[in-house]
């Protein structure tokens, strides 16, 4: 009953052929499934960048806000805190941000535009903790030799007050820089440091 | 021995997986003569596929919160990236499954599929169409759409009917004293994981009872009965794998198309499948000016509309589906096959078809005094088709059935 | 019987309108972006005050050819971005206070109302003095939203029986020109309507045309499937 007069390539043909585009329609197919759990319109919505009223910073405090969801921190860093920065270089990663963690024009030792205002993502460069603000030098549950920064609560991570990771952390990296601007002495946009729009 | 063989030969002392591919493809012996009726079992599963998929990706932006689900549904189809395709896919496979599954027991009846050794086959296809509808019903309340809403709190209301504890039966579904946060809630998780998981259970069950006794065709003839005497084979079957894989491919792409025409073209069928009503959020005091359940359940519905008592319309209503369940034994023909039977059964057969049609017909019109009528006389020929049966098949004139299947 | 079933699963459902006014066919074209312009434009000066349309983003218009500087300037009154939701200061209670009800969402409207039927609604508000607002409607009786086109369209009367129409087919009549004359009222509204059905499904045209597409591939995907089941049943006799 089974015909063995068979065209055997042709039939090769065919089944590689048909297997072929039933595999091209598959991943056809699971496009829109695995594009489906990319951020939708509403959180791309919530990630556009957002403005920032410096003038509430009052001298030596930190202002958390929102910026697709993640806390960026803008610090308004006293002289003394910025006088401190220099010194310290010896016991940093990476003191001269040399890792692409911040935007080209924040590549300096306040790691800012202008150095007394810090703009970073508070979010700690080994599992994606938030660094407790510590800016007391000194502090007593600090060391004495503490220069101002964060403490990172999940492994103990530390940052200097321009988000630069001490060496021996678990930490790899400097805090991340987001790119941003200033739309006047006053206010910044967090996100966006495009000219003109 | 290739490193394939040695892997497979692995497999194979630790889990029967060369046994399963032989005992249910490549050595699953069906009869030769399958025709385009025999294409929609392997497309109900297709379809079911689709939806647990869709389904698995609807849930990760739909809410199942009466503040949120409407908002929901629009944010899957405007902010989520392809949501609008699964979610097309989703609805509109929902409709497909019924058309594939009506066929499919259209099928069944037509060719004595139902009849003995394949009682189970039937009783679980049964219990899958049963699982199916409650599953499409709970599933409907979710866009929290008008209909929705109107249509869960009708059918709902239907247990009500039952005596002395009906009210209370309603109110313990709702979990509430209207369809409310609760009942969606509730209907979410049945729609989501239980249903789903009965469902699977159900279709395994399904296969393996089939596969246990054979596929029947469209002659009615069992091809067990004539086997190669050296490799016990039966004559007359070809392996399911690759014969019946190559020409199931054939109407998958076939029925791919059409369902990717309705989707793409097509995804509300001109209201059949996504109704203008269930566009309007879920307002529990305003009923819309004309509620009907989705065209697949338009011809019970219609039942449990022609009949003007309410306890009496709903046991007919369960009664039109229970009865199928029993079609193995009301059947008394000497033949499996409608090609074998008289004209009898194939008048009564056709009566039966326009019945079933025209009560879905009917179940989406508004019940003015002729549309009542009409649904009357149809739910009579209904029942009459099955409860008739054991007397006009015995007494049908029906045609000597070949041995083997002709050529 | 075959033939019988497809036809029914496949015949086309005409609308379930309950109404029985005639409504005038709406000038749709999802494809001519400046009446799709025109209408956002409509919208957002003439519905979005009471109307919300919830579900839409601004950013979204730019699919019918405005950049995000144009969506901003002309279409955005309040300072929002250009990524929030078409929302209204309205709140639905105080709007029930007003109106008797809250005025719906706007988004999905055409698509439970059809475009027809806003299409013939918006230009058949009359004066009616026994209605609170001043207004009626011959497609929706006693609506409780008032004629706010009207300085546009002008103001139109009932004619039928009580004052000298015919009782069998009343028609409205223009009492007070308005700034516009019908022809422009009606491109007017035709535009505001392809808008709503527009908004109701944005994606409406990339979907016809992915369906396109898609129909050619598994055309092609059937002619190899079907040459490869007619080569394996060669063996079958």
């Amino acid at each position: 009953m089974i015909n063995q007069q068979v065209d055997r390539s042709k039939r090769r043909f065919l089944v590689a052929a048909t297997s072929v585009v039933g595999g091209a329609a598959g991943v056809a197919v699971l496009t829109p499934f695995v594009m489906s759990m990319l951020p939708s319109e509403r959180a791309k919505a919530a990630g556009a960048p957002v403005e920032v009223d410096i003038t509430k910073v009052e001298p030596g405090m930190l202002l958390a806000v929102a910026w697709q969801g993640k806390p960026v921190w803008v610090v308004n860093r006293t002289p003394a805190m910025l006088g401190k920065l220099p010194a310290i270089s010896s016991r940093l990663a990476d003191p001269n941000s040399d890792q692409p963690q911040q935007p080209e024009y924040c590549k300096n030792v306040d790691r800012s535009i202008k150095p007394e205002y810090l703009v970073v993502v508070g979010i700690c460069t080994h599992l994606g903790c938030s660094p407790n603000y510590k800016p007391e030098m000194g502090a007593a549950d600090m060391g004495a030799d503490w220069p101002g920064g964060w403490l990172c609560p999940c492994h103990g991570s530390r940052y200097d007050l321009s988000a630069r990771v001490f060496k021996n952390m678990p930490a790899p990296l400097n805090m991340v820089v987001p790119p941003y601007k200033y739309l006047s002495a006053t206010r910044i946009l967090v996100g966006d440091d495009k000219k003109g729009a | 021995m290739s490193a394939m063989q040695k892997m497979v030969g692995w497999i194979d002392d630790r889990f029967p997986l060369t046994s399963n591919w032989k005992a249910h493809l490549s050595e699953y012996y069906a009869p030769k003569n399958f025709n385009f009726w025999y294409y929609f079992g392997s497309l109900a599963l297709l379809v079911l596929v689709n939806q647990i998929v869709t389904g698995i990706f609807l849930t990760m932006n739909y809410k199942p919160d009466a503040k949120l689900a409407f908002a929901s549904v629009e944010y899957i189809m405007r902010d989520v990236e392809w949501g609008w395709l699964i979610r097309y896919m989703h609805s509109v496979g929902a409709s497909m499954f019924f058309v594939v599954v009506y066929l499919h027991m259209f099928r069944g009846l037509i060719y004595g599929s139902y009849r003995k050794p394949r009682e189970l086959v039937w009783i679980f296809g049964m219990m899958i169409y049963l699982a199916l509808m409650a599953e499409a019903f709970m599933g409907y309340l979710l866009p929290w759409g008008q209909m929705s809403f109107w249509g869960a709190q009708v059918i709902i209301s239907l247990f009500g009917a039952i005596p002395y504890i009906g009210d209370a039966l309603s109110l313990w579904i709702r979990g509430d004293f209207v369809v409310s946060d609760a009942t969606l809630n509730r209907f979410f998780a049945f729609h989501v994981i239980a249903l789903p998981l009965v469902l699977l259970g159900l279709v395994v069950a399904h296969i393996i009872a089939l596969h246990e006794v054979g596929s029947n065709n469209p002659e009615g003839i069992e091809i067990k009965k004539h086997k190669d005497p050296v490799t016990h084979f039966p004559l007359d079957g070809i392996p399911f794998h690759p014969y019946y894989t190559v020409k199931d491919i054939v109407g998958v792409v076939v029925f791919l198309m059409v369902f990717s025409a309705i989707i793409f073209f097509a995804p509300e069928m001109g209201g059949w499948f996504l109704e203008p009503d269930n566009f309007i959020p879920a307002n529990p005091f305003k009923t819309p000016e004309h509620i009907t359940p989705l065209w697949y359940f338009t011809p019970f519905y219609a039942i449990l509309r022609a009949i003007p008592n309410k306890l009496l319309g709903v046991m007919s209503m369960g009664a039109s589906v229970v009865i199928m369940f029993f079609l193995p034994w009301l059947d008394r023909s000497k033949v499996k096959s409608i090609r074998y039977r008289g004209t009898l059964y194939k008048l009564i057969l056709t009566l039966f078809v326009i019945s079933f049609i025209g009560l879905g017909y009917v179940g989406t019109k508004e019940p003015t005094p002729t549309f009542t009528l009409i649904a009357r006389v149809l739910s009579v020929i209904y029942f009459a088709f099955f409860i008739l049966m054991p007397w006009y098949t015995a007494i049908d004139k029906t045609k000597p059935v070949p041995e083997r299947i002709p050529e | 019987m075959k033939k019988f079933l497809i036809a029914l699963l496949f015949a086309p459902l005409t609308v379930l309108a309950s109404e029985n006014v005639h409504l005038d066919k709406a000038p749709v074209n999802l494809q001519d972006y400046a009446s799709l312009q025109r209408g956002a434009r409509t919208f957002t000066n003439y519905c979005l005050t009471c109307h919300s349309a919830n579900y839409m983003r601004y950013s979204r218009l730019q699919d019918i050819g405005l950049t995000k500087d144009q969506i901003k300037h002309n279409l955005m009154f309040a300072s929002d971005a250009i990524g929030s939701r078409m929302t209204i200061a309205m709140r639905p209670d105080d709007a029930k206070k007003w109106f008797g009800m809250a005025p719906p969402d706007l988004t999905v409207e055409a698509r439970s109302r059809t475009p027809d039927w806003i299409y013939t609604y918006l230009r058949s508000f009359y004066r009616d003095d026994k209605r609170p607002t001043g207004w009626n409607n011959t497609v929706f009786p006693n609506v409780a939203m008032p004629d706010v086109l009207y300085t546009l369209q002008g103001q139109q009367v009932l004619k039928d029986a009580a004052n000298g129409g015919n009782a069998d087919q009343p028609e409205l009549v223009l009492a007070v020109p308005g700034k516009m004359s019908a022809a422009e009222y009606n491109a007017t509204v035709g535009d505001l309507v392809n808008y709503l059905a527009w908004m109701g499904e944005p994606g409406k045209i990339k979907r016809m045309e992915l369906g396109v597409m898609v129909l050619l591939f598994l055309g092609v995907f059937f002619i190899l499937a079907y040459y490869l089941k007619k080569e394996f049943w060669k063996d079958i006799h």
